[in-house]
Formats: C-alpha cells, sequence, structure tokens
C-alpha cells in the first residue's frame, strides 16, 4: 500500500509533559481519515507535528517518503477556526487568496489568475458572493467554509484539517462532509481531527484513535471497536456498542464528558 | 496666524518647513507600521521599545560625545531592539506574562536612562548635552540634516513594508498557516518588530520616549474605524500620524516653551475621538442612531400587531379600539400617543373617536406583511 503520510516514533513535549509519546501512524493514499480522542490527546499537535508547526523531541514525518518541509505544495491545511482574530481588517476573497501564498513565492503579487481561483474555491463552499464580505461580518459556518475554501486554493494532494466541524450549523456540517466525500473521490488523501465520536462510521472510512499514545489506526470496520474506545477514553466508553451510528446519543455525550 | 502667511511660512520659513516636514515622516511612518503593532495586539510593545530607547540615546552621548542625531538614534535603536528581545526570551522562557515583562523590562531600562541623564547633565560639558529633550520632544530643535536622517531610514522601513506585504499580513492574521506555506515567520517577526523600532526612534527627537507610543497606536486605531481593509487601513492611519504630527509641532513650535511631544499627543487623541465617534458603521454615534431607529420602527409595527389581533378579534380588521387598551398591551414601553400619531402620519391607523384608533387599508395590508414576515426579519 502506497502511504501518504507516514510517522515514525514521533514524541511531543509541552516543558516535561509528553503530548504525544512514540507515535507510529500510516495514512494510506486517499483515504478520509478521522483522528479521535479525549481533550488533551494530542490530536491537535499530531496534525501540527506533521505540518512541522511544533517542535518534535523525537521521531520523524514524512509525506510521501519526503520531509514536510520539500514537499509544502502537496499538503493543504485548515487550523481550528478560533485560532485566528476575525475582527481582522480583510475580505473573504483576500482570506481565500492567501491560500496561493505559497505558490507565488516570496515577491510575486496575487493577479488576476488568484483572484480567479479563489472565486472558484469560494463557489465550491457555497460562499461565492461572499467574496468582498468582512470577515467580522461571517457566521461561525461561514468563517469555516472561508478556511476550507483557502485550503481548496491551495491544490493539494493532502488535506490536514483540525476540528472543521466545530460549533457550525447543521448545513454547513452536511456542505463539509460532501466535500470531503468528493475530495475523497479525487483522489486525495484527508485527515481530519473529530470530535463526536456518533458520526465516525458515517463520515469517514479510516480512523486512528489517539490519547497521547496511538491507540490504533486502520479502516473504521476494524479499527472502531468498543475494546479500542474504552482503551482511549480510559474505561468510561464501554456503553458504546460497536456498528456506531446505532449509539444512544445521550450515552454518548456522557462518553465525551468522561473523556474530558 | 491666518492661514495664508501660515502656508507662506510653511514654504519659505527653514525652521517651520523642517519641523513640518520632519514630523509629516514621522507621522507616515509610525502611522504605517503602527498599524501592524496594533492588529497583532502588540500596543504596549511600543510603549516598552521606546522607553527602553532612552538609556541607549544617554550611553550613545557617552560613548561618542556627540549629538548628531544619526549616532543617538543608532543607540536609542539598538537600546529598544535588545529591551523587546529580553522580553520576547523572557515569556519563551520563563512562566512570566507578556504584559508583567513589558512593564518590568519598561520601568528598568527607563530607570536605568534616567540615571544616566542626570549623570550628564552632572558633567562639566551639560549645558550643550540637552539631552532632556528626549523626554518630551522638541520639534523646533529639528535640523535639516536630522530630517534627511529621519527620512531615508523612514523611506527604507516602508519600502521594506511594501515588499513583505504578503508575509507581513499572514503574520499578523494566521502565522501558522505562513510557516506551513513555507515562509520563515519567527524571522518575519523579527523583521517587522525591527520596523517597528525604527518608526519608533525616527519619531524619538520630535515627540519624546514617554508619548512616542501614542503614535504607534493611535493613528492605527482611528485609522480601524474608517476602513475594513488592511491596505486602506495603512494608507489612512500614516495620513492621520501625519495630519497629528504636522499640527502638533506647528502649534508647538509657533508657541514657545509648549513641548511637542505632549502637543502632537493631543492632537492625535482628537482624531482618536472623532474617529471613534463619527467613522460610520464602528462609529458610536451612528450605530446610536441606528440602535434608535430600529427600536422606533420595531415600537410601531408592533403598535401595528397589536392593533391587528385586537381586530381580528371582531372579524373587522377595521375595528376602532380604545387608546387604553393599546396601553394595556404595551405595558411599561410608553410612548402609545406617540407611535399613534407617528403611525397617522404614515397612514396606517385613523382616529375614530377622540380616544378610538383603527387600522387604515394599507395600515391592515402592513400588519400581514410583518406577521408574515415575522418581527425578526424586518431588521
Amino acid at each position: 500500500m502506497k502511504y501518504a503520510i507516514e510517522v515514525e516514533d514521533l514524541t511531543v513535549a509541552y516543558k516535561e509533559k509528553p503530548v504525544l509519546w512514540d507515535v507510529d501512524l500510516n495514512v494510506p493514499e486517499g483515504v478520509l481519515m478521522s483522528i479521535v480522542g479525549p481533550n488533551g490527546a494530542g490530536k491537535t499537535t499530531l496534525i501540527k507535528a506533521m505540518l512541522g508547526l511544533v517542535n518534535t523531541a523525537a521521531g520523524r514525518v514524512s509525506i510521501y517518503g519526503k520531509p514536510y518541509s520539500k514537499q509544502r505544495s502537496l499538503v493543504g491545511y485548515v487550523p481550528q477556526r478560533g485560532s485566528v482574530d476575525w475582527d481582522f481588517p480583510t475580505s473573504v476573497g483576500d482570506v481565500v487568496m492567501m491560500g496561493r501564498y505559497g505558490a507565488l513565492g516570496w515577491l510575486k503579487r496575487p493577479g488576476k489568475r488568484e483572484v480567479e481561483l479563489s472565486l472558484r474555491a469560494l463557489e465550491k463552499v457555497g460562499m461565492a458572493k461572499y467574496a468582498d464580505r468582512q470577515i467580522s461580518q461571517l457566521s461561525g459556518g461561514q468563517q469555516q467554509r472561508v478556511f476550507l475554501a483557502r485550503a481548496l486554493v491551495q491544490d493539494a494532494k493532502i488535506y490536514l484539517m483540525d476540528e472543521p466541524f466545530q460549533g457550525v450549523d447543521a448545513t454547513t456540517e452536511r456542505a463539509i462532509v460532501t466535500l470531503l466525500q468528493e475530495l475523497r473521490a479525487a483522489g486525495k488523501t484527508v485527515v481530519v481531527v473529530h470530535h463526536d465520536l456518533q458520526t465516525v462510521p458515517e463520515y469517514f472510512d479510516w480512523t486512528a484513535l489517539l490519547n497521547v499514545r496511538l491507540i490504533a489506526s486502520g479502516p473504521v470496520d476494524t479499527v472502531f471497536t468498543e475494546e479500542n474506545l474504552r482503551l482511549t477514553y480510559g474505561g468510561r466508553v464501554s456503553f458504546i456498542k460497536h456498528n456506531g451510528h446505532n449509539t444512544d446519543s445521550d450515552q454518548e455525550k456522557r462518553a465525551e464528558a468522561g473523556g474530558i | 496666524m491666518d492661514i495664508l502667511s501660515l502656508l507662506n511660512d510653511l514654504l519659505f520659513d527653514y525652521t517651520l518647513r523642517t519641523v513640518a516636514l520632519g514630523s509629516a515622516v514621522l507621522g507616515i511612518v509610525s502611522g504605517a507600521l503602527g498599524s501592524y503593532a496594533v492588529l497583532r495586539k502588540q500596543s504596549l510593545l511600543g510603549d516598552a521599545m521606546s522607553h527602553a530607547a532612552l538609556p541607549g540615546i544617554a550611553i550613545a552621548f557617552l560613548l561618542t560625545g556627540s549629538k548628531i542625531s544619526l549616532v543617538l538614534i543608532l543607540g536609542a535603536a539598538i537600546a529598544g531592539w535588545i529591551a523587546t528581545l529580553i522580553i520576547m526570551s523572557i515569556v519563551r522562557t520563563t512562566r512570566i506574562k507578556y504584559d508583567t515583562a513589558l512593564g518590568m523590562i519598561l520601568s528598568v531600562f527607563f530607570g536605568f536612562g534616567l540615571v544616566l541623564l542626570t549623570i550628564i547633565q552632572k558633567r562639566p560639558d551639560a549645558t550643550q548635552a540637552g539631552l532632556d529633550k528626549f523626554l518630551f520632544g522638541q520639534a523646533a530643535a529639528l535640523l535639516e540634516r536630522d530630517v534627511i536622517t529621519m527620512a531615508l531610514l523612514g523611506s527604507v522601513a516602508i519600502a521594506t513594508m511594501l515588499v513583505f506585504w504578503k508575509q507581513f499580513k499572514l503574520l499578523s492574521f494566521d502565522p501558522d498557516f505562513g510557516a506551513t506555506l513555507g515562509f520563515p515567520m519567527r524571522f518575519l517577526d523579527v523583521v517587522l518588530t525591527t520596523l517597528i523600532v525604527i518608526a519608533i526612534v525616527t519619531g524619538l527627537q520630535t515627540v519624546g520616549v514617554v508619548l512616542m507610543s501614542a503614535m504607534i497606536v493611535a493613528p492605527a486605531s482611528a485609522a480601524r474605524q474608517w476602513t475594513d481593509r488592511l491596505g486602506p487601513m495603512i494608507f489612512l492611519s500614516a495620513a492621520f500620524g501625519a495630519l497629528a504630527g504636522v499640527s502638533g509641532a506647528l502649534l508647538s513650535s509657533s508657541i514657545s516653551r509648549l513641548p511637542t511631544g505632549p502637543t502632537i499627543v493631543l492632537c492625535v487623541s482628537a482624531i482618536v475621538v472623532l474617529s471613534i465617534f463619527l467613522a460610520p458603521a464602528r462609529g458610536l454615534v451612528w450605530s446610536w442612531f441606528r440602535d434608535r431607529r430600529n427600536r422606533g420602527r420595531l415600537r410601531l409595527e408592533g403598535m401595528l400587531e397589536d392593533l391587528y389581533s385586537l381586530a381580528l378579534q371582531h372579524k373587522d380588521p377595521g375595528h376602532a379600539h380604545p387608546v387604553s387598551v393599546l396601553r394595556l398591551m404595551s405595558a411599561d414601553k410608553g410612548g402609545v400617543d406617540n407611535s399613534l400619531r407617528k403611525l397617522e402620519e404614515q397612514g396606517l391607523v385613523r382616529r375614530v373617536k377622540s380616544e378610538d384608533w383603527a387600522l387604515t387599508k394599507e395600515g391592515i395590508e402592513h400588519a400581514r406583511q410583518i406577521i408574515k414576515l415575522g418581527v425578526g426579519e424586518g431588521q
């Protein structure tokens, strides 16, 4: 099997506390993968480590066999929506255009082509008519779509997304899921940090369970088991049945709360 | 002094021209680069940098004995820069928070600078030193060669800003994303910080170390009120900075013994206050008017709805009702008579008897529309 991302012996620590411990993870090309785990499990850190955004204490990450610094153009990144100031004086189209800055290099300025590409990306997320809107006027779901469009405009082979479903309305959630599935159908590899266990079997075909250590990774059918979930969330999800979507949502919430 | 003679002096009076040019340069540079400090929530960094520049000026003078502004400015820049690096490394390596580190370094450097100034003043050549003008600034003391130095430094800073426009935008909005694109964000951070140091030191002679940070923060926050785009904001901020700089410096040099720094800061504060109140969209005055208008409209619509729902009980939408019932329905909201009069002016209600009111045909139509749209949609 060809791997899009290979993580070997990855360890990350903030001060003395390990956030990720000896993680080995292979992501095959063309999968739509979720990373799940309780709060503080290191999901965001794992994604940031793949992108070279955090200092690693040990280990290696390769993208199609080479270090990330050589493969930047192959990777698109969707950070958490809350990581930026949405009152920044800029427009929706301008934010999306930032996705082209890497391809433009140090000195070239965005031109007609970039405007065109940004508009097309905004169309894909259903936001074309918002191109000139000031970003502070967007709802949470719209902000998320703008970030997705910014990643789409990077025209990458691998997409790393940090909690794209966090705090979005049902319509946006549907739209994002459709988009993710389109990306997979186009042969892209998509890795999503996800917090809603209930939707994992429905949305994803591949998953990784993480709690500082990697508990398991593989196809959802074989890996997303009661046993593995108990190992990940510390024994408090024993009532989660296999075949996820039959799960009682109330119990699910308790499981989430227990993990926190 | 009337406007014409002021213009005449601006063109032909050497001192006035130098002062005006110098303060314009300082306003443009600090206004433009201050925008980034404000957007990156580093407004107080400018304060620390400018206070920290004082010992640099004193040491530069002690070492060289020179009063040439380039030498003093260089000392100021080095000291400001060192202070910034210390602040950043304190935050990175210890548990001390950003604001605490700022406060500590600012006062330590400034205190040290004051001590050095006192020592210099006690020396036999003290009378020529005149370094205390760096505390509150003195525009009238600007020489042509000072202005040329300022203009050169400022042009380099602005040109660098324009070259790295994309990168600085990424740095200010989403540095992590910028890093994934391959831009060295820490290096860019150092470059931008250096540019802000340059902006500060070019203004020290005119505005002084104590109040220079106002020139970094104030024009940018005023400009942010008027626009929602980065380019126009930086341009406006530079313009506001220049306006405040020139008017403050001119005022202080035409009225003797008026310190320049405080005068310029008063001018820029006036611009900020006007912007906070008057700017469209973000200004307080307009949003107050908007709120009032909305509240008024909602009250009128509520009144129409009340009349309509009363009338429905009589199977005749035009049925008249006494004003006392309406008062009961809009309890605590007041202004019933006033609202009815306004609705009458719009032809939506009519007075049947002295105290009885009914909806007109247009009023019924209007009420139906409101109910169909829902109150919330009407905003």
